[in-house]
């Protein structure tokens, strides 16, 4: 089927997701859809296939016009969609997740649709046993699952949204042999994704997007730079660093490895000198939050250990409030839902992370002390200001004011993510004033441009593997955009940077 | 519409009249004639010194107990299970009085030994049920619950076992206590005490400067908000959870004292009386404010106190005051989420 | 005790057991569907005298029934409705609903305290009543113990083998996908709520036309069923078959409790009636206590292969809830 997506636009508040895009998507192919977090891929997808509905554009397929406002509705003109996170239901048997939602009878035909799972499955070789626990499943084997339920409910076009995420090489391989027979047998297959090396095998066509726009487009044979290029934008000359004199160990990581959801990642080593700064680079969903997590105290790692200060001190396995005594501060990226309280005052922050003595509020030192830090950092509100009314900037700045005096380690978590330039300059001099006194950041940014312009070394995060830390001198927005797709992992190793 | 101090009481005024409305219509339904209802309530309360006074009795368990679980809501906690809390209050009061009433010490220093052991004995409970969430995972609401019905069991047997009335036990309580144990009233046969009035008071005085102005108070309302981004500023949640069911237990316990010392005399089945479920309604009502529960509890006291004379004067049921608090608490509920709902609307279509 | 006399104690306990069914099957399904309804212990009491009320005016067992299930349906939409479509939280409203309703019923039931009402009298099924042992014990019941007994299966059958009832399964626990499923949760979940509260209506009537006929208002012994009820629903692990299992055996300890008294003087019958109480906690502590924080982090320390046995044990012990109970369900 022909699908035609024309003048797509949608707004979420005052992000402009999806801007007038139109794309042109024949049938027996795979289309890859290529773009950085944020750029609005998942968005246009879920209105294709009837998760969202959108503000103005019109879908068509095979050249008529049809009416998606319903994820049923898009079932019905057979368009299913798998979502990055599967939507499924993991304490049910497959088979029963399998005839959830087909429109039938009372009672539904279990051995009909066993016969009609299985037969199903042998045509693409997939391993499944319908009376197996979803939960029990691998995230390839899930995706199997929900391919042979849209399948069996009459798709004929198949989003699906990156897939290649957490599942392991075998069941990779499966997935693009069952892609290409899909495209083979007339579907029309779209595949988002930010792995390049994927895209670049399996598609037919790619299109990109950048910050809600379609930017491009590119066939094979593809040429990396080029979609690089589309995806991250071209390079900024790089105002001149000051290079850091690193000082003492603040943070030692030794041979960590974490268990997330999803992904594992395994013996990290990395040693952070006082006054230096670390990128963490990578999409969304490659294991830097986690292991920014474990920095902090936040998630138990399940091998290795983290280490503190020059003594070595083994925080391995202590609460992050025993990090914090220990000077180590952790920025969230959900800054009203993991970092603020809604409802209080910014004064009322302020009180709480100081930890004045006493046993009531000292109203004028409270206030004091918000005006100070208003001021100091430049926060656009008054010390009785809701941190809910504040601008993502001013919560941003409000995060930074919170964070005590003497500081060895600062572990940020996007800290720019949505902010205009001058807020992001400005959060950065503070943190730069910071290194200056001693110390240690380590922030996650899917924002090339900044990883390159402050850190002083790179770890990059993919599917859960992490290069050793490379210096950024050595790293180009081609390179460092091509190693977070995946590419050019091979001669890491030679070239891991020593503390 | 915006959000403006004026449409939120707009809503509140709304909500009351409904309540109002409704309980009519129950009236009607009932055969009942709901003026002569109203004003039998409002008699039966303020009618005469004498129901007056046992307006301010029924207050004074109840602003306690509704101190307490201010705290409890702070912290975004359901304390269910603070009715179990008041009687253990009770239970421990008790005690203190048998232990140490014959023993020579002077009566003053008996009973407030018997208020410092009502404190335990609430907080004691309350904590359990605090430990059982912190490190069992159990729901507060439940684990309350079922230590509500733990503590009756166990306030029952002591009234019919070990500290039963000489000769037969029976449903009235244990043997009461000798008048110089009994906490000063006003008039010998009035139940109002005047030092319980002042304790209560100071209660709920106490939990306003607490949530508004110490640290601690910030800190629990940082947790109740958001427990997350509590812990990263570095407040140890569950320490000021546990912290708060102690607290709250405590001013139960005191609550169950009070019963014991001022107003029965003696530990009897029904020692809490329903006050620990009417606080939660009146900390509901009041939206967790503490500046109003002095005068909401009062309003409420006066439905419970006011409709005793009902069954005798007009041949309905007391429970008519549960009505009227309970679609009360109802329909405020429901009309802060139409105006959230309403005000969302107004939002998106600007 | 003859052998007479216990199987007809027995016989007396499934009776007994049979409201505590309907509640807790009604209440399975609301929660399956992501509601709780915790006006539970009043919606039972105001379905009791409202039952008995319409029964004993009417002269009909069958309308008193359906006003029973139709009260525990209104309450229910009640509950419902602040959830679903004003986003407010169930257990605030439910916990009001529960006090208002019971206060409702002594009220209104006053003017028919005492009174003496149609009542469900005994059916025995000819033939079968007269089989050694099950006969007494299952087939010379009234109507609504069989009911009961069939509801357990229904039910079950119903969540577990219909489409319908896969349907409400996916709703509660994950209602995104039930979503893109084709699935229009805020109706479904309205349908079920009010259905579950239909059924646990039902249990009301069964005590005041049947169990416990009458009504007697505060000493009508039926306070605090309906919290009973929401335990024995997550002791059942949101099941028919286990749930029912959990209210055989509340019937069954209260019973036991009330045999026992004579052997002990000193213990008032209180004391024994509330014995499961203590289970109910026990219980629910062992079922929750995997996903504690300092057991995962100590889970965490651990060598792998100890670690992934005790998991293993854990999530056998753990009783999950419906993902999604409890939760609003919203798009963006």
């Amino acid at each position: 089927m022909l699908v035609e997506l024309r003048d797509i636009n949608k707004t979420f508040g005052k992000v402009r997701a999806n801007a007038a895009i139109s794309l042109k998507i024949p049938p027996a192919s795979i289309q890859g859809i290529l773009g950085e977090n944020g750029a609005g891929k998942s968005t246009l997808m879920k209105i294709l296939s009837g998760f969202y509905t959108p503000d103005s554009g019109e879908i068509l397929l095979d050249g008529k016009a049809v009416q998606i406002h319903s994820p049923a509705d898009a079932i019905r003109h057979g368009i299913g969609m798998l979502h990055q996170d599967p939507l499924d239901f993991p304490p049910m048997r497959l088979l029963d997740d399998f005839i959830l939602g087909r429109e039938g009878g009372l009672f539904p035909n279990h051995r009909k649709a066993a016969r009609e799972f299985r037969e199903l499955a042998g045509q693409f070789g997939f391993a499944l046993d319908p009376e197996a626990y979803v939960d029990s499943l691998t995230v390839g084997e899930r995706q199997q699952l929900e391919i042979l339920r849209l399948l069996w409910l009459g798709a004929r076009i198949l989003i699906f949204d990156e897939p290649t995420t957490g599942i392991s090489l075998p069941q990779k391989e499966k997935l693009f042999a069952t892609l290409k027979k899909l495209a083979a047998e007339g579907m029309t297959v779209l595949f988002v994704s930010h792995k390049l090396e994927d895209v670049e095998f399996l598609c037919t066509e790619a299109a990109v997007l950048r910050q809600g726009e379609l930017v491009g487009g590119a066939e094979p044979p593809f040429d990396t730079q080029r979609l690089v290029e589309m995806m991250f934008g071209k390079e900024v000359p790089l105002a001149p660093k000051k290079t850091a004199r690193p000082g003492g160990k603040v943070l030692s990581v030794k041979s960590v490895s974490i268990e997330g959801v999803r992904l594992q990642i395994r013996g990290v080593d990395l040693n952070v000198r006082a006054g230096e700064v670390i990128g963490l680079a990578g999409m969304e969903g490659s294991g830097q939050s986690l292991f920014l997590g474990a920095c902090a105290g936040l998630t138990q790692p399940v091998g290795g250990s983290f280490c503190l200060d020059e003594d070595e001190r083994d925080m391995t396995g202590r609460s992050h409030l025993d990090f914090k005594k220990r000077g180590v501060a952790y920025l969230p990226a959900a800054r009203l839902e993991q970092g603020l309280v809604p409802g209080l005052t910014l004064t009322e922050h302020f009180v709480l992370s100081e930890g004045l003595g006493g046993f009531f509020i000292d109203r004028k030192k409270a206030e004091a002390l918000a005006r100070e830090r208003i001021s100091l950092f430049n926060i656009k509100g008054t010390p009785e200001s809701v941190v809910e009314a504040l601008s993502g900037g001013n919560q941003q700045r409000a995060l930074l004011a919170l964070m005590r005096r003497q500081l060895s380690l600062i572990l940020v978590e996007h800290p720019t993510r949505g902010l205009d330039i001058e807020s992001t300059i400005y959060i950065w001099s503070k943190l730069k004033e910071r290194c200056d006194q001693g110390t240690a950041i380590v922030f996650i940014s899917s924002d090339l441009d900044e990883i390159l312009q402050y850190s002083d070394r790179v770890l990059v995060f993919f599917a859960g593997q992490v290069s050793p830390p490379l210096r950024a001198e050595s790293l180009s927005v081609e390179r460092l955009g091509a190693l977070i797709g995946g590419k050019l992992w091979e001669n890491l190793p030679k070239e891991a940077a020593n503390a | 519409m915006r959000d403006t101090p004026a449409r939120r009481v707009l809503f509140q005024i709304g909500a009351v009249v409904l309540a109002l409305l409704v309980t009519t219509v129950v009236l009607i339904a009932a055969k009942a004639p709901p003026l002569a209802a109203f004003v039998n309530i409002v008699q039966g309360a303020f009618g005469s010194w004498d129901v007056t006074s046992n307006v301010l009795v029924a207050w004074v368990p109840l602003l306690l107990v509704t101190s307490g679980l201010l705290l409890t809501f702070t912290v975004g906690l359901w304390n269910i299970g603070i009715e179990g809390q008041i009687i253990l209050g009770g239970i421990f009061a008790t005690w203190a009085l048998r232990v140490y009433g014959s023993s020579g010490m002077s009566p003053t220093l008996v009973l407030i030994l018997a208020f410092v052991a009502g404190m335990a004995g609430g907080s004691l409970w309350a904590m359990l049920a605090g430990a059982l969430k912190t490190f069992g995972g159990v729901n507060e609401i439940f684990g309350g619950l079922g230590l509500n019905f733990v503590a009756t069991a166990l306030n029952i047997w002591l009234i019919f076992g070990p500290w039963k009335r000489p000769g037969v036990a029976s449903m009235s309580g244990t043997l009461p206590f000798d008048q110089r144990l009994w906490m000063p009233t006003v008039t010998p046969q009035s139940m109002l005490s005047v030092p319980t009035v002042i304790i209560a008071v100071a209660a709920i005085v106490i939990v306003y400067l607490m949530i508004q102005g110490t640290y601690f108070g910030l800190r629990l309302k940082a947790v109740g908000k958001n427990a997350k981004a509590a812990y990263i500023l570095g407040i140890p949640t569950w320490q000021h959870m546990m912290a708060s069911f102690a607290l709250c237990g405590l001013f139960a316990g005191v609550a169950g004292a009070v019963q014991v010392t001022a107003v029965y005399h003696r530990l009897i089945p029904s020692i809490s009386s329903g006050y620990g479920y009417l606080g939660l309604m009146v900390a509901m009502l009041i939206n967790y404010k503490a500046a109003f529960a002095a005068p909401v509890a009062l309003f409420f006291a006066a439905l419970n106190v006011g409709s005793i004379q009902l069954p005798i004067v007009l041949r309905l049921d007391s429970s008519l005051a549960g009505v009227l608090q309970g679609t009360l608490v109802l329909f405020v509920l429901l009309g802060q989420g139409l105006r959230q709902r309403v005000l969302k609307k107004s939002q998106v279509a600007s | 005790m003859t052998e007479n006399e216990v199987l007809r104690s027995l016989a007396g306990v499934l009776a007994a057991a049979g409201p505590v069914i309907f509640g807790v099957t009604g209440e399975t399904i609301s929660e399956r569907a992501g509601i709780i309804n915790l006006s539970m212990n009043g919606t039972i009491l105001l379905s009791a005298m409202g039952g008995f009320a319409v029964s004993l005016s009417t002269h009909s067992l069958v309308l008193g029934f359906l006003a029973g299930a139709g009260i525990g349906a209104l309450v229910a939409t009640v509950v419902a409705f602040s959830s679903i479509t004003l986003k407010q939280s169930q257990v605030a409203v439910g916990f009001v609903l529960a006090l208002l309703c019971r206060d409702l019923s002594y009220f209104l039931g006053n003017p028919i305290m005492g009174q003496m009402g149609p009542r469900v009298s005994l059916l025995p099924i000819p033939g079968l009543e007269r089989l050694p042992l099950l006969g007494p014990l299952l087939f010379t019941q009234d109507p609504m113990t069989y009911l009961s007994f069939i509801l357990i299966f229904l039910a079950w059958f119903f969540i577990f083998r219909t489409r319908p009832g896969l349907m409400l399964r996916g709703i509660g626990e994950k209602p995104a996908a039930a979503y893109v499923r084709g699935a229009n949760v805020g109706r479904l979940r309205y349908f079920y709520a009010a259905l579950g509260g239909a059924v646990a209506g039902l249990a009301g009537p069964i005590y005041s036309l049947s169990v416990k006929a009458g009504w007697k208002g505060t000493i009508s012994g039926l306070d605090g069923i309906g919290w009973i009820v929401l335990a024995i629903t997550i002791f059942g692990g949101w099941s028919p078959f286990r749930a029912a299992l959990g209210a055989y055996l509340f019937a069954f300890l209260q019973w036991f409790g009330l045999v026992l008294q004579p052997s002990l003087p000193g213990v008032p019958s209180q004391v024994l009636q509330v014995a499961p109480f203590p289970l109910m906690i026990l219980t629910l502590l062992l079922v929750n206590i995997g996903q504690a924080d300092w057991v995962e982090r100590t889970l965490a320390r651990m060598p792998e292969s100890v670690r992934r046995d005790l998991s293993k044990v854990l999530r056998a012990m753990n009783v999950t809830p419906p993902a999604a109970l409890g939760t609003p369900f919203e798009k963006d």
